[in-house]
């Protein structure tokens, strides 16, 4: 097509906005990157950034670096949001999560832009942003399914009904993947808020422009404030918080550095936190979407009642 | 006009002449080793310790007690079984073993419900109905899923061969309270989802697990396939610890929990908690009173309060809450404390001298803090390790009464007007185990039942248990499912 073309050639000659970087007559505006927290999006309140660079080693971004505060800020959010989650309709979240795919459609252009700026060659940016629509709408299609597919009614001896069913989680803090960048966050993103969870998710330190454009998709997509948060920053100030607080119920993360994976499951004992590992290389392929990451996040609930008066 | 309050005489109306049961058909050895590759033999360490009966102080038995190298040869043998014989033998044949095992028990039900109530203290009436009818059903129930693993987790790769595979070698650590059901909650989904086993029966009560360690000789398993070592804190520190151990289970204290989470994180272990609880059981104004009243008292001095979905913590609804506790009271000074293989008896003995101390610093710990104390006017025996059944009230959320797992026949009583209040209160607590719901209204059921944080909800109804229903914990209370479907989880890996 021809302006994607256009996009292709004229990539590094815009900033990650698509604005033309040099004009004779205006100066461009640069977007401030700010973190995503109960639905506002707000500065680090540490004032701390760090500076993003492109390619070429040019800065393209002063980048928030959250702090611990902003953590529990965020943490606060989620849990205020769970609950109102959790009870709209299965179809109702089936919708909102639809509603993300169309709007991150309909904003190719901006995320491919960012993408590219944060490094990725346009055919993996493409076929990256192809899988996360697409992601995001399988994901969708299994909001109303995961519960029949996983519940049961159990043949208990006597006079009782007994059923089983799933039902979330909580509040879940997520370590995004270092590597697929926007998909790779959309992947661990949806089985949470899929199953009912809000979530509090750290973006990937070389991925902060895609993940924060990302919120506005969400902010743009009738997402309940609360319901996914997400900050920028670094993974190593920030791990011990994700896996420590005492009012987050499971901890993501999808890396592969086993002393990383010891200090979480080490401080998730603090409050029999779930850690659940995603080690996967890529984010690529069909294995990486299942209703099993939802499961992964989900608590089943059995009850009892007595049959006959 | 003054209404005359109503006073029932309880003593001298209710008497019941004993019906002890007979415990001369019991055989137990003066002294037991440990039970690896099918063989009873001498531990390593060369230690051993005593096991005793609560309700006499009187020593049953000795046992040996496994240390860091006895725990090493049973890993061994359940490593060398794993490979070479359980997981490569065709499902239904693994299934059939299990049959076995649970067939034998139903022919030993009497001794076992016997011995069971001999070195745990329970009542007779409960090991006879409850624990030992259980512990046959699970491995009955399991047995059937060995060759049907398919239908439980669906794929869409379902044309991959042997996508389904066992964990490996799982160390498994059960409690004292149900002492052989435990331990048929851990083997049977193991075995039949093609792993091996070793087996920590908790130190106090080591007994039943031996006699199923006889069973499942006798029942011609593979050797290694299940190892019964037995031991206390040191000897589960070194089964959680040792490298040969692909899964860990677990059932017992959520400080213990916590402990084990923390020591193989960052071993790639996998692991299931079933932790401490401390349920609510709401009462709505228009429950069925008389039922409710039930209902609380089976709820929680069913098996001395020594169960950890007990429903320790009682809401009662305004209207009835003078109603309902005076109800409570007059039902428990008719509960029968004493000999534990009598079968009148409601209450048995405390299962350790350690436990009663502890649930006595946490009743002292209310008196302390201001709640008001209620015990029936019963006698108790003069050795072994007793408690009275126990009420408090005037408490807040914030005593420790209400906050802590007691573990023991005390019910603390608060009042509510709202569902929203008694939903509230009932989540506001770090446990998630289980809860009660007793109201006439469907609706109101399925609204508590939904909003309360735990895994499994009774309504009108409280601890029942069976093979193909889901026990497990949300929040501190632990992680995995056990029973049903959803227990095979925790002992399978999916291609």
């Amino acid at each position: 097509m021809d302006s994607e073309l256009k996009i292709k050639k004229e990539a590094d000659q815009k900033n990650h906005n698509g604005a033309e970087q040099k004009s004779a007559t205006r100066q461009d505006i640069k977007k401030t990157y700010k973190l995503y927290i109960n639905g506002k999006f707000t500065r680090t309140e540490s004032g701390r950034y760090y500076k993003l660079e492109n390619t070429a080693g040019k800065v393209v971004a002063n980048i928030c670096r959250s702090s611990r505060k902003d953590f529990r800020e965020a943490v606060v959010a989620a849990r205020k949001a769970q609950p109102g989650w959790a009870k709209k309709s299965a179809f109702n979240r089936s919708q909102i999560l639809y509603r993300i795919a169309e709007t991150l459609e309909s904003r190719r252009v901006q995320l491919m832009n960012v993408l590219m700026t944060e490094g990725a060659d346009k055919k993996k940016v493409e076929t990256e942003l192809n899988l996360s629509v697409d992601r995001l709408v399988y994901y969708a299609g299994w909001c109303d399914k995961y519960q029949q597919v996983f519940s049961s009614v159990n043949p208990v001896e006597g006079s009782y009904f007994n059923f089983s069913f799933p039902e979330p989680t909580g509040v879940i803090s997520v370590i995004s993947p270092d590597q697929s960048g926007l998909l790779g966050l959309i992947s661990v993103m949806s089985p949470c808020i899929a199953g009912g969870n809000t979530c509090i998710l750290l973006a990937d330190r070389n991925h902060p422009l895609s993940a924060i454009d990302f919120a506005e998709v969400l902010n743009a997509s009738d997402v309940p404030v609360g319901v996914v948060n997400i900050l920028t920053g670094f993974k190593n100030e920030l791990l011990s918080h994700f896996a420590s607080h005492m009012d987050v119920n499971a901890v993501i993360y999808p890396g592969a550095d086993n002393s990383e994976i010891k200090q979480i499951q080490e401080l998730a004992s603090l409050n029999i936190k779930r850690v659940i590992l995603w080690n996967r290389l890529s984010w690529l392929n069909d294995e990486s979407q299942s209703p099993y990451f939802i499961m992964d996040l989900q608590e089943i609930k059995t009850t009892w009642h007595p049959v006959g008066i | 006009m003054a209404k005359k309050t109503k006073v029932l005489d309880f003593h001298s109306k209710w008497n019941y002449a004993p019906a002890p049961e007979s415990a001369d058909h019991v055989e137990v050895n003066k002294s037991y080793g440990l039970f690896i590759n099918n063989e009873f033999t001498d531990p390593l360490s060369g230690k051993y310790f005593e096991t005793i009966n609560p309700a006499r102080e009187a020593k049953l038995a000795e046992v040996a007690e496994a240390g860091p190298q006895d725990v090493n040869r049973a890993v061994q043998a359940a490593s060398t079984a794993f490979h070479k014989v359980w997981s490569v033998m065709p499902p239904a044949e693994r299934g059939k073993y299990i049959y076995r095992i649970a067939r034998i028990i139903q022919e030993r039900a009497r001794e076992l419900a016997v011995l069971e109530s001999m070195n745990g203290g329970k009542p007779i009436r409960e090991s006879r109905d409850v624990d030992i009818p259980l512990a046959a059903a699970h491995f009955f129930y399991y047995a059937g899923w060995a060759d049907k693993l398919d239908y439980a987790f669906p794929v869409k790769h379902s044309q991959k061969p042997e996508r389904i595979k066992p964990v490996g070698v799982c160390g498994q650590i059960i409690p004292w309270n149900f002492p052989l059901l435990m331990a048929a909650w851990k083997l049977a989904p193991a075995l039949a989802a093609g792993n091996t086993v070793v087996l920590k029966p908790a130190e106090t009560t080591p007994l039943t697990a031996l006699k199923l360690a006889e069973i499942i000789r006798d029942a011609d398993l593979p050797p290694g396939v299940v190892n019964i070592i037995n031991g206390g804190g040191t000897t589960g520190a070194a089964l959680v610890n040792h490298p040969g151990i692909n899964k860990i289970a677990f059932t017992g204290s959520t400080e213990v929990g916590k402990i084990i989470q923390k020591s193989i994180a960052g071993t790639g272990k996998k692991y299931t908690l079933e932790l401490g609880g401390k349920a609510a059981n709401i009462v709505f104004a228009d429950a069925a009173i008389d039922q409710a009243v039930e209902g609380v008292v089976n709820g929680i001095f069913f098996n001395q309060g020594h169960v950890c979905c007990a429903g320790s913590r009682l809401f009662v609804q305004e209207p009835v809450a003078d109603l309902f506790i005076r109800k409570l009271k007059d039902r428990i000074e008719t509960l029968i404390i004493g000999d534990p293989l009598d079968k009148n008896t409601d209450i048995g003995a405390i299962n350790s001298k350690e436990q009663l101390m502890k649930i006595k610093r946490l009743v002292k710990a209310g008196l302390n803090e201001g709640a008001t104390c209620y015990q029936p006017d019963c006698s108790l025996p003069s050795k072994g390790f007793w408690f009275r059944p126990t009420l408090f009230t005037n408490v807040t959320q914030a005593n420790r009464v209400v906050q802590e797992e007691i573990f023991g026949p005390v019910l603390s009583i608060q009042t509510f007007r709202t569902v929203e209040e008694a939903i509230e209160k009932a989540n506001n607590i770090p446990y998630g185990l289980s809860g009660g719901v007793w109201t006439d209204k469907g609706a109101k059921i399925f609204n508590v039942s939904s909003q309360i944080r735990a895994g499994v909800v009774w309504a009108n109804t409280f601890n029942k248990f069976d093979p193909s229903s889901p026990f497990g914990g949300y929040k501190e209370s632990g992680m995995g499912r056990e029973g049903g479907l959803h227990g095979l989880a925790p002992y399978i890996q999916m291609n």
